[in-house]
């Protein structure tokens, strides 16, 4: 008898190992897939031209330096005065976007006014509405402001991010006590004192997440920018992307394609390494928990 | 003590009196004013300018004037819209189903406590990593990957699987097929970590009654996992297809705005940034309101799911 049931949890061991195996078979098989781009983009930026027309290796050439002088001489490729550009942006539009809406996510979770349930139902119908159907209409209004080929549009409409407040809301139910507002109160504190010196405070880990975010959905941002922005030197990284790309691409030193590709991806990527986890707990956070 | 004790009490209640909701209109206000600003009434002036004959011929603006529904009748009939239609919702659905199995596979393989899985952390890392670089950056990695004389026909030669390089993007299948490629690479990863966070929310005791009761774990799944998941799953269902129709990015990069070969990959946002760019204004709007219909459509659909999920998790079970 307790023979026959070793040899079923044997059994049992060997099929969970199969299918173990079995896992981790496709887990890594899509890892690789996932990981294989950025290693050929890392190590054609290492090469030069001639040797990557040469053939494609797994071996990293010596001339990155070089590829990136090159790079960042080219008077057609201002790709540095892109790189501030793209930074100036996603800084100031992220750093609007979380303040304005978490004061936004904090005024309907903490006051019974009368719009209150209006304000809420609005935000959560219009953060489905893509930018690009009112895209026409922006346009214009920009073009009646003179405010065509100026970073303005970039920034400061971004101040009004739905999911943002919805987010905030979710994580103020589950950190942000009534009374400790209640407190300041009794201490005499201003409320609007009280959101920068104590709430922002508690709310810091998810500010910084939807900062992450934010960031990184600016940084990437082509549609908008793409229709707004003329002049070579206002011009952003994903937009000199698109004009390599419309450019005869095969008279190009290949090494600067890759270098450009690389400047326009590792930073973020180092930082997600760096944040990783951070970022992976925070995917799930505001978007599901309902 | 007491005393100080009532003392307080009171104050608090004199507090209390005081009305503080006007401050919610205080806090409320600057997203208010941005989002009607800049949102609000540019929908509303897109809706307005579909109504009016407005392009450009040259130098030469023509319109406004009121022409009524003739844009939309234009957009509908007359354009090859319903083509460019066809070709995201293809594309998006090639990439999206395969997306949906792997993620719901990897959702459940990270959360079994049968399996057990190693190195967790580092696969989730890497599998969400596509999805924050820069999507052009991405489509013009994949463009030179796989050009003529790319690195991926390079290998495919020297591996002397091919004879000759394949012209990934002359070919409608194999330039939809990187488009949907990269769009599975992009999101499985967002989309594993939003049902693994489903299936963690499902209680546990569940599962562990499924198993006592000598339930197999393929019967677990299908009469536990997927049932208890559904909300979640219309979710990433519908914000996926909001997705879908907002595809721009990657195919306009990818074949340089022009959705070769023969516009077999030209989306619909691709479509309406070319007559932006070319300021075509009423077929635009007219084009950016239907387009508005679909997605508020689909939207009233995820705020439904959404409430639902809300109630499910409050009492029900």
């Amino acid at each position: 008898m307790s023979k026959k049931l070793i040899s079923i949890s044997d059994k049992y061991k060997k099929g969970l190992g199969i299918s173990r195996f079995f896992c981790y078979l496709v887990l890594i098989l899509l890892s690789l897939m996932c990981l294989f781009p950025f290693v050929i983009l890392i190590i054609n930026a290492t090469r030069l031209n001639s040797e990557i027309q040469k053939g494609f290796t797994l071996l990293f050439g010596n001339a990155f330096v070089r590829n990136a002088e090159n790079l960042f001489s080219d008077p057609n490729i201002p790709i540095f005065r892109a790189l501030i550009n793209s930074v100036f942006i996603s800084t100031s539009a992220s750093f609007l976007a979380i303040y304005v809406s978490s004061m936004t996510a904090f005024g309907i979770y903490m006051y019974n006014f009368k719009l209150k349930k209006f304000a809420f139902s609005f935000i959560m119908m219009v953060m489905m509405v893509p930018v690009q159907v009112s895209a026409l209409g922006f346009l214009k209004l920009m073009a009646r402001w003179n405010l065509m080929d100026t970073f303005f549009p970039l920034i400061v409409p971004a101040a009004a991010a739905p999911a943002i407040v919805f987010f905030m809301i979710q994580y103020m139910q589950s950190v942000l006590p009534f009374e400790v507002v209640e407190a300041a109160r009794v201490d005499g504190s201003n409320e609007f004192y009280t959101f920068n010196k104590i709430v922002v405070p508690i709310l810091k880990p998810a500010l910084a997440l939807q900062a992450i975010f934010s960031f990184v959905s600016n940084w990437n941002n082509y549609f908008i920018p793409a229709l707004v922005i003329n002049s070579k030197n206002k011009k952003t990284i994903p937009i000199l992307i698109a004009q390599l790309r419309s450019a005869d691409y095969m008279k190009f030193d290949l090494g600067k394609v890759y270098m450009l590709i690389c400047v326009a991806i590792l930073p973020l990527l180092l930082v997600y390494l760096f944040l990783s986890r951070f970022i992976i707990q925070g995917v799930t956070l505001g978007s599901v928990k309902g | 003590m007491n005393e100080t004790n009532l003392v307080k009490e009171e104050k608090i209640k004199r507090r209390k009196s005081v009305s503080y909701s006007r401050w919610g209109y205080f806090f409320i206000l600057p997203f208010f004013v941005v989002y009607i600003l800049f949102s609000l009434i540019p929908l509303l002036s897109t809706f307005y300018f579909s109504f009016f004959e407005n392009y450009r011929i040259g130098l030469m603006e023509v319109g406004p004037n009121f022409i009524g529904w003739a844009n939309y009748h234009k957009v509908i009939y007359e354009t090859e819209v319903p083509r460019f239609a066809m070709n995201t919702f293809i594309i998006w659905i090639v990439g999206f189903l395969p997306q949906l199995l792997i993620a719901l596979l990897f959702a459940v393989w990270f959360t079994s406590n049968r399996l057990k899985l190693k190195f967790q952390q580092f696969f989730k890392t890497v599998i969400y990593m596509p999805n924050l670089i820069m999507a052009s950056a991405f489509a013009m990695l994949f463009f030179t990957l796989f050009s003529d004389a790319g690195p991926m026909n390079q290998m495919l030669i020297s591996m002397n699987l091919i004879q000759e390089p394949i012209r990934f993007m002359t070919r409608t299948d194999t330039t939809r097929g990187l488009i949907e490629m990269m769009n599975f690479l992009m999101w499985f990863g967002n989309t594993t970590l939003l049902l693994m966070a489903g299936i963690m929310g499902i209680d546990q005791s569940l599962f562990d009654a499924a198993y006592i009761d000598g339930a197999s774990s393929t019967k677990t799944f299908f009469k536990v996992t997927l049932p208890l998941l559904k909300p979640i799953f219309v979710y990433t269902l519908i914000t996926s297809m909001i997705g879908g129709i907002q595809m721009f990015d990657v195919p306009q990069i990818l074949t340089n705005g022009k959705g070769t070969p023969d516009r077999t990959t030209e989306t619909l946002i691709m479509y309406l940034n070319n007559h932006l760019a070319s300021k075509n204004y009423g077929v635009a709007g007219a084009l950016s309101v239907l387009i508005f219909i679909v997605t508020a459509f689909l939207g009233v659909f995820v705020y439904k799911s959404l409430m639902k999920e809300n109630s499910i998790t409050g009492g029900k079970r």
